[in-house]
Formats: C-alpha cells, structure tokens, sequence
C-alpha cells in the first residue's frame, strides 16, 4: 500500500481519536491568523497553558464520574471553598504551606466521599445529591469569606504554585535566553516517549498482533516528538515550564496510567459499559463510586489551590461555573455521556480546546456574549463529530 | 413457475474483517412459512436486517425483489410500508406502556392530529383476539411473561399490514407450552394467507412447522430443502448445517458418584422488597463434587432468583437460611464474595447483565477475573490477549479478532463468551442459567461436552433449563422449581418429561 492510502485508512479508523487533535490545531491556527501571531507567541501559551490548568485538574476527575454514568456539580463551588479555606489557613492560622496542601486535598477526598454517599448507598442520582453539594458549598464559601470579603495570600511560594515556572540551570553562556532546564526535559519526554512506543511495538509483534505499518509509525513517531519539541521550544523561549504545567502533567500521567494500564480502570469502564453486569462479575460498584467521587473531591481541591494561587488570593465567587467548563472539556474530549467510554487524556485536549476559544476570542477583543455562544457551538459541534463517528465505527 | 413473493439475490454484506453473507440468493413464496436454519454466526440475523432496511441500500450488494418489483430501502420505515414486518432475537417492547400502546407504537390511529384512544383499545382487543392472547390491552408490559410478550409482539407486527412476517428465535426464550402455542399461532397465520419467515435453532420445531427450510453456513446458501412432505430430518438438516455428521446430542459420561457435597442450601427462603412478596420459600438442595443438577421448572418459578440469591444477592432479598461451602457455613454480601469463594454465574440474559457490549471480547473475558492477569493492579495486556484467544479456540467463538466488540458478535457467539468469561474464573461451582439459548446444535454439543469434562475435572454444576431433553440430557440429579419451592427431587433414573412437568405444574 502507498503511503497515502495508508494515512488515509489510519486515520478514518482513528478519526475520533484524532479529530480532536486535529481540531486543537485548527482552533490554534485560525487564532495564530487573526490575531498577527499573539495567540502562538511564548507568552500567550504560557499563559493559557496556566489558565487551563485549574480546569484541567476537574476534567480529568470529570471523566471518571462521567464513564461511571454519573455527574458531579459541585466541583466548582466546592474548589472555590476549598481554595478559600486555603488562603484562611496560611493567613489566619499561618499554617504552612507543606501542611496545607495536604490537608486541603485530604479535605477535598472527604468532601466527595461525603457526595457519594447518597449516590452510593441510597441510590440518590448524582446529579440530586451534586446539586445540593453546589448549593451547601457555595453556601459554606460565602460563609467563610463572609467577614474578610477578598482574602489576599502574601505566601510566595503557595503563589508559585499558580504563577511560578521551575529552576534553570545556572548560566553559563550557552543559550543565554533559553530555558534550558525545560529543553532537557522537553528532550527526554520526547526520547522517553519513543522508546515506550518501540518497546511496546516489539512486544506487540512477539505476540503476532496487528501494529500499525513502519511508515505510519514512523510518521507517528516523528509528528509527537516535533510536537513536544514544538512546545518545549516556545515555553523555553519564555519563563520554562511553569509549576501549573507540571502539577497537570503527573495528575494527567497519574489518572492515564491508572485508567488505561489498571485493573482498577478496568472496573470503571466494566461499570460505565454495563453497571448489572460488574457487579455480578464481582466489583464493587459502591465502593467504585466512593473512590471515583472521592478522587473527584481531591482534584476540586487541587483546582481551588491553584486557582487561588494563580490570583494569589481566595474571592467570594471563586469557583463559579467550573463544573460545567470541566463537563464540557470532557464532552468536547471525547467522553460518552451514555457512560463507559471516554479517555483523560481526550479531556484534556477537550480543556485545551475550550481554553483555547476563550483566549483567543479575548486576544481578538470580541464581546463576551458572542464568546459564550461560539463556545456552546463548538461545544454541540464536538459531540455531534463524536457520535456521527461512533456510529459509523459500528 | 410463479414469481415468488421475495426474492434475494446474489446478496454480500460485509462487515470490517467478516463476509457475514457471501452471494447469498432466497426464494420464498407467498403463503409459506419458510425456515432459516445455520449454525451461530452463519449470517441468518444478517440477512434479514438486509431484508428489513436496518443495513440500508448500497450498504450491501445484490437485490431484493418482492414480487418480481427490485425494492431499494434505505431504512427500516421503507420495508415496512412495504408490507415487511420483524420481530427480533430481543424483543422491542417498552415495558412501562400498556399492551394498546405497544401494538399501535409508531403507526398510531389519529383522529386528525388527536390520537384516538376509544379505537386504538378497540382494535387492540381484535388483534389480541387474531393472536389468541387472553390479556386486557390495557396490561403493562412489563407484568406480561416472555411467551405473552412474544404475541404481543406479532400483533404489533400483524396490526400493519404485513405481507412478510419475519421472527428472529422466537421460541429461544419461550418454553414448550408457549412455543407449541406460538407455533400454532403461526400454521393459522398461515391459513389466513401470512407468508412467515422463521428463524430457529430448534430443529424440531422447525421440521414440524416449515414448508420450505434453507440452509445457510459461513454465509452461503447450502441448500433449500421441501419439508412440507415429511422427508426432511432432523439428522439431515445438522449434516448440512455443520458440514459434518453429528451422532450425538448429548455426549456419553462417566457418572461417577460422589459423597463429597460441595454446596448446601438449607432452609432457604427469600423476600423481594421491590416485589412485595417472597420468591422463594425454604428451599434446601446440595450439590455433589463432579455432578450436574439440574433445576426444573416454569418460567418465573423462581430459578434464576435461586441462582442470584446464592450467588451474592445483588438484587437486596432478604435472606434467611444457611449456604454452605465444602461443610463450611458462608455468607455472601456481594457476587465478589461468591466468586472468591468459587463460585461462577452465567446469567441468562446475556445483553441485560452478562456482558458489556460496548467492550471488546478480551476485555468480557478476563474482567471477572482480572486479578489472574495483572501484577500489582497493573493489567498484562498481552497475556490478556492470550487468554482470550485460547477461550476464542476452545469454546470456537466465531470473530475475526478478540479485539471485536462483542455487540458485532452474532447471538449465539456472544452467548459463549458469557461462557469463556465464567470458565476462566476456574471456580468449583459453575451455575448456568439457560446456557444454550440460542446456541446452534453444533456448538450445543461443544457446550455440553464442556460440562461433562468440567465435572469429571470434579467442578460442581448447577444448570438451570427451561429445555427437558437438556435436563434430561445432562443432568445426574434434577431439583424441580415451582413457585419458589422445591417441589420434587428426582434422580435422573426416573426422571422423565412427564414427572417433571407434573411436578412442576403443581
Ligand atoms: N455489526 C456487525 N459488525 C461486525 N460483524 C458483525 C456485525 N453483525 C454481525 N456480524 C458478524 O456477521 C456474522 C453473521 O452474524 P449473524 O448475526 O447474522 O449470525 P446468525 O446466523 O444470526 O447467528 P446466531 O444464530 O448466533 O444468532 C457473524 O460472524 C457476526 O460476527
Ligand atoms: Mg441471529
């Protein structure tokens, strides 16, 4: 076979797959058109990558929830208190940061088990008992900045988290105006990723299973790792990798790996596909449902920290609407709201889509009401792609 | 020659990796009711969605002619306006609507834009009365038995104006009386000059209704053979159907007596908080090491209730009564706690609660027991692939790749991974609940030779049947179910249909 037909058929039986790659790149470069290059220049994705972190924490628990057929409104008010009970204890009870952190995620954990609760052991539907979590905890944020309104975080390294961009070596003349820390570590994603990718080609093969032809690994080969060099290149050129960056990429790594390598993954997927049927094959779906809202909790709480991090300060109105730009993020990746089917990663290319909207549509200086409609667009665009395609795959 | 009422011609349809119809031609004429018999995975659901609009025109090649005229439907709408009318493997009610509802669902009688409720009864009531159904039409589905839904199903069908009548398995799920009723249905439909299409696996049946029976295997016409004289054999028809010549029905066995009880259940009873009323009533039985019983009894007796209270009790009865294992008292809270303990449950209703169809044949094979094929958590996708084909080969699943997702498998193939999926478990006790449904004879002969070398392995197996000669068959032991109780206990040296369906009735 050419090596056309063989893009060609590779990508009709990955269209889904890498449709949303493919619309990443196209949202991208419209932007990178219509704005005179500001949307691609180091800063501004720098930027974007720091403002899709917080929301790219929830998604990525989003798709859990979602590929257990169930919801959970409450992630955003419940980041937002969080993230407040954060400021409260640097400020107020001048605990340290080290302390903190923990003891917020560990709080957020509670919280969705809390959630769960109802959904697992009274069969309350999720959307019910998130929706009462949205009102109690928009209720308790308003309550505990009630006295102080805005509470400002002098903390600079709880900042950092939302601000800051890792170390560099020191200088020593060589590329002066490089990150040179992020280029190495940019280099060794990309020889790390292609070194997992030949390993699993070889084992694959001992066993005589189908592998994509040379020519399309290759191709595949080549277009990631220019793709990571791409963005390592322009992040370099700016501050480095930043610290948001890096807590997304381990959540991002942590939750992939646990989803697609785990017999715990398994599970969830065994229950979105068909609840009877795992629960007779012998999991238990109770307990998965308190693990999933429970890890949902604890990203709530990551995406308060960072948040409040990034404005170095907790607000009364933190949080407002995050539930449903982490919904959407995951609609637009590629998860099924008919449960079972849906990827992290897919999420997070999701996130960075709807991000993408917003940051560009800003650069461009259109009005806030045409952002909204635009983005409800290809929010629906997105699904529709999703299911023509499912369909056809059938 | 008359032209034939249908005519398919020259028909292929592919799917990725499968020719599940290979040149297929058919002839049917008008007035006949006319058999489809292959084994599982031969293409006979194929073609008739083929026939029926649901793969729309283009998505197949070849012709489709009713009476002599080439039809092209693009949607199952299309066939039907043109007088074709099917009635699926999986019945397509809604359970929550009424029987009237049901039967005028989608071709509703108007007054204007105002359906017509008066009338709708009425003539529900008249075609309740063509299928001779004794219901009110304003009965919820959901309270009707499978047998009832069925000719609920065919009045629905009949109340447009049906030229073909097509039925997919009809009898799989249906026991004798309601088949025999079923059947009788269809020689009068006949008379009034219905022309049907019958799919089946029971060959009997088959045989005692067809005038005319085709042939298909692997997707290819075999043959089409007149039965309406009496000439056609069982025997003869599995020659063509497999290819080979199949002796047995059920393979010959060693019984091999054993006093070591694996699994006890005494006084036993059950109380259904949804239903309001106890399922089942102090029940006490045992099972050997390396015997097979087999459970007995009517539709609804309360068998497969029996299974899933011991097998965990997902659905909340409340229980009172004492399981034992190997002399060991237990108690289950979850199916998890079963399975540990050795335990396997094929459930009936494979597409309800057995697998998950989104998911490819690998992954319903190993989730029971992922546990064998990972480390620290962490799944072995390779050995995952090794272990499903191997079950691929030993219980000969027909798809291209265990990476296929099992709502692409036909339904008999769908119905041994179900199989593959519990073997793998290795448990002791392996309960299976109505196993050969919808199975084809070869692969029911492959099944039961399974059993029997499971039990001489010294597995204990628990079968519950709604088909006698399988209890029969295979059993060493038969419990009979009726109304929640154990109503008999008969070895199987004098068991006999009669016994049993005495005991089962009373
Ligand atoms: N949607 C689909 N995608 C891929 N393959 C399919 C699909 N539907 C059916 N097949 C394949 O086509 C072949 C014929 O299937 P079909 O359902 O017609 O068999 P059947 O004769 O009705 O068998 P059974 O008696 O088990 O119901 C099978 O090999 C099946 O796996
Ligand atoms: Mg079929």
């Amino acid at each position: 076979m050419s090596f056309f037909q063989n893009a060609q058929k590779v990508l009709k039986q990955n269209i889904r797959e890498y449709g949303m790659y493919i619309a990443l790149f196209v949202i991208m470069a419209i932007f990178t058109a219509t704005t005179d290059g500001v949307f691609i220049s180091p800063r501004n994705i720098s930027n974007l990558i720091n403002q899709t972190g917080y929301i790219a924490v929830l998604a990525v628990g989003m798709t859990l929830v979602i590929v257990i057929r169930h919801i959970d409104l409450s992630v955003g008010f419940l980041a937002g208190f969080l993230g407040a009970v954060a400021a409260i204890a640097l400020v107020f009870w001048k605990l340290p940061v080290y302390i903190v952190i923990p003891l917020v995620l560990f709080l957020g954990a509670l919280a969705g088990l809390v959630i769960a609760f109802p959904i697992a052991q009274l069969k309350i539907p999720s959307f019910v008992a998130s929706l009462a979590g949205w009102l109690i905890y928009r209720g308790a944020l308003l309550l505990v900045t009630a006295g102080t309104g805005t509470i400002i975080i002098p903390d600079d390294t709880f900042n950092a988290l939302g601000n800051g961009y890792i170390p560099d070596f020191p200088d020593i003349g060589f590329l002066p105006d490089v990150h040179k820390l992020t280029l190495v570590l940019g280099l060794l994603a990309a020889i790390f990723f292609i070194v997992g990718e030949l390993n699993s080609r070889k084992k694959k093969q001992a066993y005589n299973f189908e592998v994509l032809p040379m020519d399309m690994f290759v191709l595949k080969l080549i277009l990631t790792s220019g793709l990571i060099g791409a963005i390592t290149w322009v992040l370099a050129g700016y501050n480095g990798l930043s610290w948001t960056a890096v807590i997304v990429l381990i959540v991002v790594a942590v939750y992939h790996f646990i989803t697609t390598q785990m017999v715990f993954g398994r599970h969830i997927y065994a229950i979105g596909g068909n609840p009877e049927a795992a629960e007779l094959s012998g999991i238990d779906v109770k307990k998965m449902i308190y693990v999933v809202f429970g890890s949902m909790g604890m990203l709530s709480a990551l995406s308060g920290i960072l948040f409040a991090s990034r404005l170095q300060s907790a607000t009364t109105t933190a949080g407002t609407l995050f539930e449903m730009d982490a919904i959407a993020a995951a609609y637009v990746g590629g998860v099924s709201a008919a449960g079972g089917v849906g990827k992290v990663t897919g999420s997070i290319i999701g996130a960075l889509v709807m991000m993408s909207l917003t940051s560009g549509m800003n650069l461009m200086g259109i009005d806030i009401s045409a952002q909204y409609i635009v983005r409800g667009a290809v929010l629906v665009a997105a699904v529709i792609f999703d299911v023509a395609t499912r369909n056809r795959g059938k | 020659m008359a032209t034939p009422l249908l005519e398919m011609k020259n028909i292929t349809k592919e799917f990725p990796g499968v020719k599940a119809l290979n040149d297929v031609s058919f002839q049917v004429t008008e007035g006949e009711i006319h058999c489809l018999v292959g084994e599982n995975g031969a293409g006979k659901s194929t073609l008739m969605k083929v026939l029926s609009g649901v793969y729309p025109y283009g998505d197949y090649t070849g012709d489709i002619l009713l009476s002599g005229v080439a039809q092209k439907f693009s949607h199952i709408k299309d066939s039907e306006q043109a007088g074709i009318a099917i009635i699926y493997q999986e019945l397509a009610l809604i359970p929550e609507m009424t029987v009237y509802e049901n039967i005028f669902l989608g071709h509703e009688i108007k007054n204007g834009t105002i359906v017509d409720w008066n009338e709708t009864v009425q003539r529900a009531g008249q075609m309740l009365k063509t299928v001779k159904l004794d219901t009110n039409p304003a009965t919820l589905i959901k309270d009707l038995g499978v047998g009832k839904r069925q000719l609920v199903e065919i009045a629905k069908a009949l109340s447009r104006d049906v030229k073909i009548l097509i039925l997919d398995e009809p009898t799989a799920a249906l026991n004798e009386d309601d088949s025999t009723n079923l059947l009788n249905l269809l020689l009068d439909l006949k008379k009034q000059g219905v022309t049907c299409i019958l799919i089946s696996h029971k060959l009997k049946e088959v045989i005692q209704v067809a005038d005319t029976i085709t042939v298909l295997r692997d997707g290819q016409t075999i043959c089409t053979l007149d039965a309406s004289r009496g000439q056609v054999t069982e025997y003869m028809l599995i020659k063509y159907m497999v290819g080979r010549e199949i002796d047995n029905i059920y393979p010959t066995r060693q019984r091999q007596p054993s006093t070591q009880i694996t699994l006890e259940v005494k006084n036993w009873s059950a109380y259904d908080p949804n239903l309001g009323r106890m399922v089942l009533k102090d029940i006490n039985l045992n099972v050997k090491r390396g015997e097979i019983i087999g459970l007995a009894g009517l539709m609804g007796s309360g068998r497969t209730e029996l299974a899933l209270s011991m097998f965990g009790n997902p659905v909340g009865y409340q229980i009172t009564g004492e399981i034992q294992l190997k002399g060991a008292k237990k108690q289950f809270n979850r199916p998890r706690d079963a399975i540990r303990a050795g335990m396997a449950y094929v459930t009936e209703d494979r597409k309800g609660d057995g697998l998950i169809l989104i998911q490819d044949v690998k992954q319903n094979i190993t989730l029971a027991n992922l546990a064998e094929i990972s480390i620290r958590g962490v799944v072995d996708n390779n050995a995952e692939v090794k272990v499903a084909n191997d079950y691929k080969e030993s219980l000969n699943i027909k798809t291209p790749s265990v990476e296929q997702k099992v709502s692409n498998l036909s339904g008999g193939n769908q119905q041994k991974v179900c199989l593959g999926k519990w073997l793998f478990v290795k448990p002791d006790i392996l309960i299976l609940d109505e196993p050969t449904r919808g199975i084809d004879v070869g692969a029911k002969y492959e099944i039961y030779t399974i059993m029997t070398r499971l039990v001489q392995q010294g597995m204990s197996i628990i079968m519950i049947s709604s088909e006698l000669p399988e209890i029969l068959g295979m059993s060493d032991r038969i419990y009979i179910v009726s109304s929640g109780k154990i109503s008999g206990e008969l070895p199987i040296e004098e068991a006999t249909q009669e016994k049993i369906m005495h005991l089962a009735t009373n």
